[in-house]
């Protein structure tokens, strides 16, 4: 990259230009050459003499198209003549269309002001269109009781399989573990005062009425939830969903209302599962760690509990099914057409769906102390 | 604005139409007609608003303002159960086939017919056949949509198109990402449909090659004014228009 200049007569600048040019030599700067131009008076043209440049890329090109602009904003003539006609023809090419002013996007942070502002449409927005969608779903669901919605059943039979069947091995190993958890953290305290027979007291009423309906609820979230948010944002992105709008078919009822109808049919029933694994769980702390025998436990376990605590938890569970379905689905449908949007789909769904449980347990609880049971 | 088509008795009639996402105008006043068994061409360059028109068509985004109809009957002001009678009416080619994944070829040509009509399975799966050899797809029911090619797909998505026989067809680039023979027998098989079924095609394209081969009538869309400046027959156009815009476009950028 070697460059040197000479003030010509006729009021001239030649600009030798030597060596190779290549871009991992990095980019030479023009500042010089633009300050022996700028306290040149009275110069008229830039004129260039190329015969020494070996191999040449981009890096002389930007190089060039820098002193164009500095020349041009100030009306010296810059005169491709003496560059090889290689790089002479792609600085025509590369200054022949002008900018589009409006091209370009505005970056930059916007006032702290406007962007709370934006926030708040967007939030307010997107409330709208979930209410919008559960609407639907429910009109969806109004169709069904009437016998209208269309779908394909052997749709709903896989997908109760998805979401049923499929689901018992993580289900199993996550109840137990949280049995186990629950009986070792009350066996310590409850060993303090020689009453560990509590313990299947605790683990008994801990996951009928509250653990095993709400993990049930987040392992579905995460891995069924995010799957219909996925699997509906693919479709949308694969214009699968316009297809079925134009042939008249609503997707609400092809696509959402089974997947709502076999998790809301599923949860109760593997809440029930995680209920009773649950108990397993702490029943091999209260065996193996606090020496009960195992006809103590079941027996304690059996005179702790009733069917109002069961049916306690399993109405949760219908309802965390509703909402880990409704996130889902009502993600994916939102989900934009390019595949980031479809992760930020399935993100969003199991964010969505796991604060809606636990906001809805925490108002079910309430209303169940309220009512006393 | 440069008219070179025959007023007769009009199937699809766009009256005024403007499409707009929010306050950001797409297109604006657009009105054409479409006859039966036209070979429709909706042509311009890349971004001009060609898919969007498209969507304003087959009932995916309502316009702004202006109306679409249908033999007379204006779609968007439609009850959705008449819509839905209008839907029924035509097909939708999309630009990668748009099959349901989750289905195989058969079921996905099949949904169509087990949900629109009395037939039995036995007559679905004899009607199935029949439009998948209809477009070469013989013998390849039993295939998911991700276990074939990109062009397979296509087709594939067409025989769903043509599954309740439609008056209509919507194409949406129809040989986008077709090798050269591929696109032409698809060219072919459009204008077959024409002449045997007496079908309806609305074809979004920017193909020249296809553009002369098989339209028959066309509107073309303007990026920078966002309307439409002719409509017309594109050969008709070629040999007629003064517009540069036109000439270039239909010329590759030669004249």
């Amino acid at each position: 990259m070697d460059i040197s200049f000479s003030l010509d007569a006729d009021n001239t600048l030649v600009v030798r230009l030597g060596g190779d040019w290549h871009i991992e030599h990095g980019l030479l700067s023009a500042e010089e050459l633009e300050k022996k131009i700028a306290s040149t008076p009275h110069l008229e043209k830039v004129a260039f003499e190329g015969r020494g440049l070996g191999e040449w890329d981009s890096s002389l090109l930007t190089f060039l198209i820098k002193l164009k602009h500095f020349c041009t904003q100030r009306s010296i003539i810059l005169s491709s003549e003496g560059l090889p006609k290689g790089v002479a023809r792609l600085l025509h090419l590369a200054s022949e269309v002008p900018d589009k002013e409006d091209a370009h996007k505005k970056v930059g942070r916007a006032p702290f002001l406007s962007r709370v502002g934006e926030a708040t449409l967007e939030a307010v927005k997107s409330a709208g269109e979930m209410l919008a969608f559960i609407g639907e779903a429910f009109l969806a669901l109004l169709k069904l009781l009437g016998g209208k919605a269309r779908f394909r059943r052997c749709d709903l039979t896989l997908l109760i399989q998805e979401c049923g069947a499929q689901a018992l091995p993580i289900i199993s190993l996550v109840s137990v573990l949280v049995g186990l958890i629950l009986a070792f953290v009350g066996a310590v305290q409850l060993k303090l005062f020689g009453a560990q027979i509590y313990v299947a007291d605790l683990v008994g009423i801990g996951m009928a009425r509250e653990m095993g309906g709400m993990m049930t609820a987040i392992v579905m979230a995460g891995r069924t939830g995010a799957a219909f948010a996925a699997q509906l944002g693919t479709m949308e992105v694969n214009e699968e969903i316009d297809a079925l709008k134009t042939l008249g078919i609503s997707p609400m009822e092809f696509l959402v209302l089974p997947r709502m109808l076999a998790l809301v049919l599923m949860l109760p029933l593997l809440c029930l599962y995680a209920d009773l694994l649950g108990i397993l769980g702490g029943g091999i702390i209260g065996v193996g760690m606090l020496h009960l025998s195992p006809a103590e436990y079941l027996h304690e376990t059996v005179s702790a509990l009733n069917l109002t605590q069961f049916a306690g938890g399993l109405i949760k569970a219908g309802v965390f099914g509703v909402l880990v379905a409704l996130s889902g689905c009502f993600r994916g449908m939102q989900c934009g057409r390019s595949a980031a949007a479809v992760g930020e789909a399935a993100t969003s769904s199991v964010v969505t769906a796991i604060v809606s449980i636990i906001v809805s347990d925490a108002l079910l609880t309430v209303i169940y102390d309220r009512i006393g049971i | 604005m440069e008219n070179h088509a025959n007023q007769t008795t009009a199937h699809i009639e766009v009256r005024d139409l403007t499409m707009a996402y929010g306050s950001f105008v797409i297109l604006h006043d657009l009105s054409f007609t479409v006859k039966k068994a036209d070979i429709f061409i909706i042509m311009g360059g890349s971004g001009c608003g060609k898919s969007t028109l498209l969507r304003g068509l087959i009932g995916l985004k309502e316009p702004a303002k202006g109306q679409v109809l249908y033999d007379g009957v204006s779609f968007w002001d439609c009850e959705p159960d008449a819509k839905q009678v209008i839907m029924r009416r035509f097909g939708v080619l999309y630009q990668g086939g748009a099959l349901w994944s989750a289905m195989t070829l058969a079921e996905n040509v099949a949904l169509p017919l087990v949900e629109y009509t009395n037939l039995n399975p036995a007559q679905i799966k004899e009607l199935v056949s029949l439009k998948l050899s209809l477009v070469g797809l013989a013998g390849f029911e039993e295939f998911y949509p991700s276990e074939i090619s990109g062009g397979m797909r296509k087709r594939a998505g067409l025989a769903r198109a043509m599954a309740l026989d439609p008056d209509i067809l919507f194409f949406d680039e129809p040989s986008a990402g077709l090798d050269p023979i591929s696109a032409r027998h698809l060219d072919e098989l459009i204008l077959e449909l024409r002449d045997s079924l007496g079908t309806t095609v609305v074809v979004v394209s920017h193909e020249l090659a296809s553009i002369f081969a098989i339209g028959n009538n066309s509107v073309f869309l303007d990026g920078e004014t966002r309307t439409m400046i002719a409509v017309g027959n594109p050969n008709k156009l070629l040999a007629e228009s003064n517009d540069h815009k036109i000439r270039s476009f239909l010329t590759r950028g030669e004249q």
